[in-house]
């Protein structure tokens, strides 16, 4: 048996990564996968709780939820980095540093 | 130590130094396609932690969908993130990267003290769940189960979130067309 000790150790080692990706990183891109692997951290944590819950099975559902929040967020953000790009020529978050106009 | 163990470091191994990697190379194709294996390596520890259902999800929605639309992304920008990657290498001795390492490191020390101390595996309600036999067994095909709470229990959320989604991706395509507004 894998004790739930181990999966959330890995999982604090993926989000002190995503971390360290989020804040350091100078492309919008990088930075997303940052995130992404914040939140995997999360869901990998969920589904390590979910196997305690055989019947209402919660860990296991809500880290569905969360993959699709995921698809959602990235679709978005992505949608947000093109147009980004096209208004600036640069997708460097520190270089936006004006409004539209 | 046992077989399923044995994979689990294995996997975990995988996982982390791949992001690892990802976080440390100044190569932005190679790191998003790094993610593929970080991504497939999570999938593995899903398994081993008997929610094949939620891996098979990651496989298809994270590992076809949204890498997909990440490498879309990047080579719709263009080249110029490819320039920003050289000025990153002359900066690289400079003291930018040392606050972002602290903050990891430090909050990595954190989490681990936290973990150690909570003592999961000892937790009130875990171990009334291994009293009633309400731990999902190796053998067993949870996939239904997910179906029947699904339409039972979480249908709230399941609605919420098929609604945020279109949202979402209405959204997206209305943000990413061409000659918006003008």
């Amino acid at each position: 048996m894998i004790s739930l000790t181990d999966f959330l150790m890995v999982g604090a080692g993926l989000f002190c990564i995503g971390l360290y990706m989020i804040v350091s990183k100078h492309n919008a891109i990088q930075i997303l996968i940052g995130i992404e692997l914040i939140l995997n951290a999360a869901i990998l944590n969920l589904v390590a709780f979910g196997k305690y819950d055989r019947i209402n099975n919660g860990g296991q559902m809500f880290a569905l939820f969360a993959i699709v929040l995921a698809a959602a967020t990235t679709a978005v953000a992505l949608a947000i980095i093109l147009n980004v790009y096209k208004q600036y020529k640069t997708i460097d978050p520190g270089q936006v540093d004006n409004l539209k106009d | 130590m046992s077989l399923v163990q044995l994979l689990f470091y294995i996997m975990g191994f995988i996982a982390l130094a791949s992001a690892l990697f990802v976080a440390g190379t100044k190569n932005v194709v190679r790191s998003i396609f790094m993610f593929f294996i970080t991504l497939f390596a999570l999938a593995g520890l899903y398994v081993l932690a008997l929610a094949d259902f939620v891996a098979i999800t990651q496989v298809v929605i994270y590992v076809g969908g949204i890498l997909v639309l990440i490498l879309f992304a990047f080579m719709l920008s263009g080249k110029e993130t490819l320039n920003i990657i050289a000025q990153q290498r002359k900066q690289f001795i400079s003291l930018r990267r040392l606050p972002a390492f602290l903050l990891a490191a430090l909050f990595f020390i954190v989490l681990v003290n936290m973990i150690a101390k909570a003592d999961v595996n000892n937790l009130y309600w875990i171990k009334r769940a291994a009293d009633l036999k309400n731990i999902i067994q190796p053998d067993a095909a949870m996939t239904e189960n997910i179906g029947v709470n699904l339409m039972t229990n979480y249908l709230l959320p399941f609605e919420g979130i098929s609604i945020l989604l279109m949202v979402a991706l209405i959204g997206a395509a209305h943000l990413s067309r061409k000659g918006r507004g003008q």
